[in-house]
């Protein structure tokens, strides 16, 4: 195989990991923008929150199976994390949001901006700022490829990026189980379709705003720990620029729309890799927003999005 | 012959003459708040036409302010040379390379405007904020501005009298342009921008007018901030700069000029007061910490705010109304 096509194989394969994160992110964006028409700015740090609850309560949990790294552990890590950070979303959601339901919408916004500095400053005052570095919870590798299979053996694919893209794989069925399936999703569907009708058809609308913080932050903190295995540097502010992105990545996927967030997602983590591969890291950030613009010029509504048209 | 807010505005600026040789001698420290609060005055005024009176969220101000704090620094490193050195030559020079660095800023409202007037609050909010990362990227990958490295060696222009005469200037634009058809125009689209539409206000003309007005004020206090600090940085314009400012335009009120350039003094003081709290050791060690992380406090206080008294301290009871 050439050099060159090797070389793409392999930033696709780096950007379908670091996508699979901004997948995660994005749907909590997506789906809490579905029931409540706003952007929970502060989303980006229950995904910083979740990577240091996995700082903090790794170690422990994996005492419980037996002190090493192994994949039951990381699970149990996982599975804490994601405890953890819906119970701060569905908090956030009860102490800031709650009271300024009927307020205008820029209100709400402001306060949202408020939560995402408080948490990423409170993170430093409490973790403190310098960077921490993750325990082990999976040992990470590159996974050996035969050599029979030729050239694609010399691709560098570590255990962590396969184990990102399987979990977020695994987490996507679930969520997508959840909303189309169970009663709850149905009611959140019911909600985001129209919130007085919802309401006269006997739905709380308390419980299921309160599920969906709940639902969204939970899969916040699995990026959280997923990113920590594949990059075990992490520190109070990670989550500003991993929720701008994954902001970016629900916008283009159509926002309010759950498989456009993971498209968009996996859209921009691909866009990040080729950038950092081919033109120039520096360009990375400002290439994402660019993106992010002339989705908005050329369809505002997303890849996926459905078109609302405003009442008066 | 002369209204009489004109009579003031004159007053104003050449009390500030006057007053300039004076406050320059005071310790450098206070002098160096004193400058910081005009800069904030004019950013915080200039926000709060398009925060405030237009009702479209920008967050991306600081990467106005760093349009225009680069064009201007730009401009005179290169010319500022070439007009000579006597005292109006120099003055000249400055002048003309903080009005360019307004209209560059401008220039770049413009382009900001433009595209998000199809846009409405979160989004506008992400789009400006994604423009600000832009223009941060593009000075960082510019090599005659100096990347990564910053730009320095500025003489610096900017005094007490530069300063606090264009922060006057600033409020005295906003005040006329607010009290004037425009004002009317502005409020109307933040309001109700259908509503507005449907009386037959062109909507689109006064955001971008509200944006590019804006974004030029921010420009001067970005070639005013280039001038006197002699040094700027890419990353001296990122998020946290911008957030800044909307705290200032918010903790003021929105749509009030006068509570907003109180508060853009007071959130300049602020940092200041909780460094030296943080040095009184007599005081535990957690609430020294705090005033250390002064964006603990300035979160807080954007939740405590939008809680209690969305208006801000001074505002009108314009933001607080249930809106349909």
């Amino acid at each position: 195989m050439a050099d060159q096509l090797l070389e793409l194989l392999q930033q696709i394969i780096n950007g379908l990991s670091q996508g699979s994160i901004y997948a995660l992110i994005a749907l909590g964006y997506t789906m809490v923008f579905g029931v409540l028409r706003f952007i929970n700015f502060a989303h980006g740090d229950v995904f910083m929150l979740g990577a240091f609850a996995g700082f903090y309560l790794g170690p422990k949990t994996l005492k419980i199976f037996g002190g090493g790294p192994s994949y039951a552990g990381a699970i149990a890590v996982l599975f804490v994390a994601m405890a953890l950070c819906a119970v701060i979303g569905m908090v956030i959601e009860r102490l800031c949001y709650k009271p300024l339901r009927d307020r205008p919408k820029l209100t709400v916004l402001i306060t949202a901006i408020g939560v995402s500095l408080f948490l990423s400053n409170g993170g430093q005052f409490v973790f403190g700022a310098e960077p921490k570095s993750f325990p082990e919870i999976i040992t990470d590798r590159l996974i050996a490829i035969p050599p029979a299979w030729g050239r694609i053996s010399e691709l560098t694919i570590t255990i962590s990026q396969v184990l990102v893209i399987g979990v977020t794989l695994v987490l996507l069925f679930v969520l997508t189980y959840i909303v189309m399936k169970t009663k709850l999703g149905m009611a959140m569907r019911a909600l985001s379709f129209n919130p007085v009708a919802a309401q006269l058809m006997g739905i709380n609308i308390n419980v299921v705003i309160s599920f969906t913080f709940g639902l969204g932050s939970a899969l916040a903190g699995a990026a959280g720990i997923l990113t920590s295995i594949q990059q075990p540097s992490i520190d109070p502010l990670m989550g500003v620029n991993a929720g701008l992105k994954a902001f970016v990545a629900a916008v283009l996927g159509g926002i309010g729309n759950i498989p456009g967030a993971a498209l968009g997602g996996i859209l921009i983590g691909l866009t990040e890799a080729l950038v950092v591969g081919y033109v120039n890291p520096t360009y990375r950030d400002p290439i994402v927003f660019g993106v992010l613009i002339l989705v908005l010029l050329v369809k505002p509504t997303g890849l996926l999005g459905a078109s609302e048209r405003e009442k008066v | 012959m002369f209204e009489k807010s004109k009579i003031i505005l004159f007053v104003v600026i050449v009390a500030c003459g006057v007053a300039s040789p004076y406050v320059s001698g005071i310790n450098p420290y206070y002098y160096d708040i004193l400058i910081s609060i005009g800069i904030n005055i004019i950013l915080a005024a200039g926000l709060n036409l398009v925060n405030g009176y237009t009702g479209q969220f920008s967050l991306g101000h600081a990467g106005f302010m760093a349009a225009g704090a680069y064009a201007s620094a730009w401009l005179s490193l290169r010319f500022g040379y070439e007009f000579g050195t006597s005292v109006w030559a120099t003055t000249t020079a400055f002048v003309l390379a903080l009005l360019a660095g307004g209209i560059v800023a401008a220039v770049a409202g413009l382009l900001v405007g433009v595209p998000s007037l199809r846009l409405k609050g979160d989004y506008l909010a992400i789009v400006t904020l994604g423009f600000n990362e832009i223009i941060k990227g593009v000075i960082q990958n510019a090599e005659p501005l100096g990347a990564q490295r910053g730009l320095g060696g500025m003489v610096q222009h900017t005094t007490f009298f530069w300063t606090f005469a264009f922060a006057a200037l600033t409020v005295y634009v906003v005040l006329s342009l607010v009290h004037s058809t425009y004002g009317r125009g502005f409020m109307a689209v933040r309001d109700d921008e259908i509503a507005a539409e449907a009386m037959g206000i062109n909507t689109t003309k006064y955001k971008v007018l509200a944006f590019v007005l804006g974004a030029f004020f921010a420009g001067i206090a970005g070639g005013l901030y280039a001038h006197f600090k002699q040094f700027i940085h890419p990353e001296g314009f990122n998020f946290m700069k911008s957030v800044d400012v909307v705290v200032m335009v918010i903790l003021g009120g929105m749509g009030s000029t006068l509570g907003v350039c109180v508060a853009a003094a007071l959130l300049t003081i602020l940092p200041e007061v909780l460094r030296y709290v943080a040095r009184i050791d007599a005081l535990p060690e957690w609430l020294r910490s705090i005033a250390e992380n002064r964006m603990i406090l300035y979160s807080l206080l954007l939740i405590i705010l939008m809680l209690t008294r969305p208006q801000g301290l001074f505002g009108s009871g314009a933001w607080k109304k249930k809106k349909a």
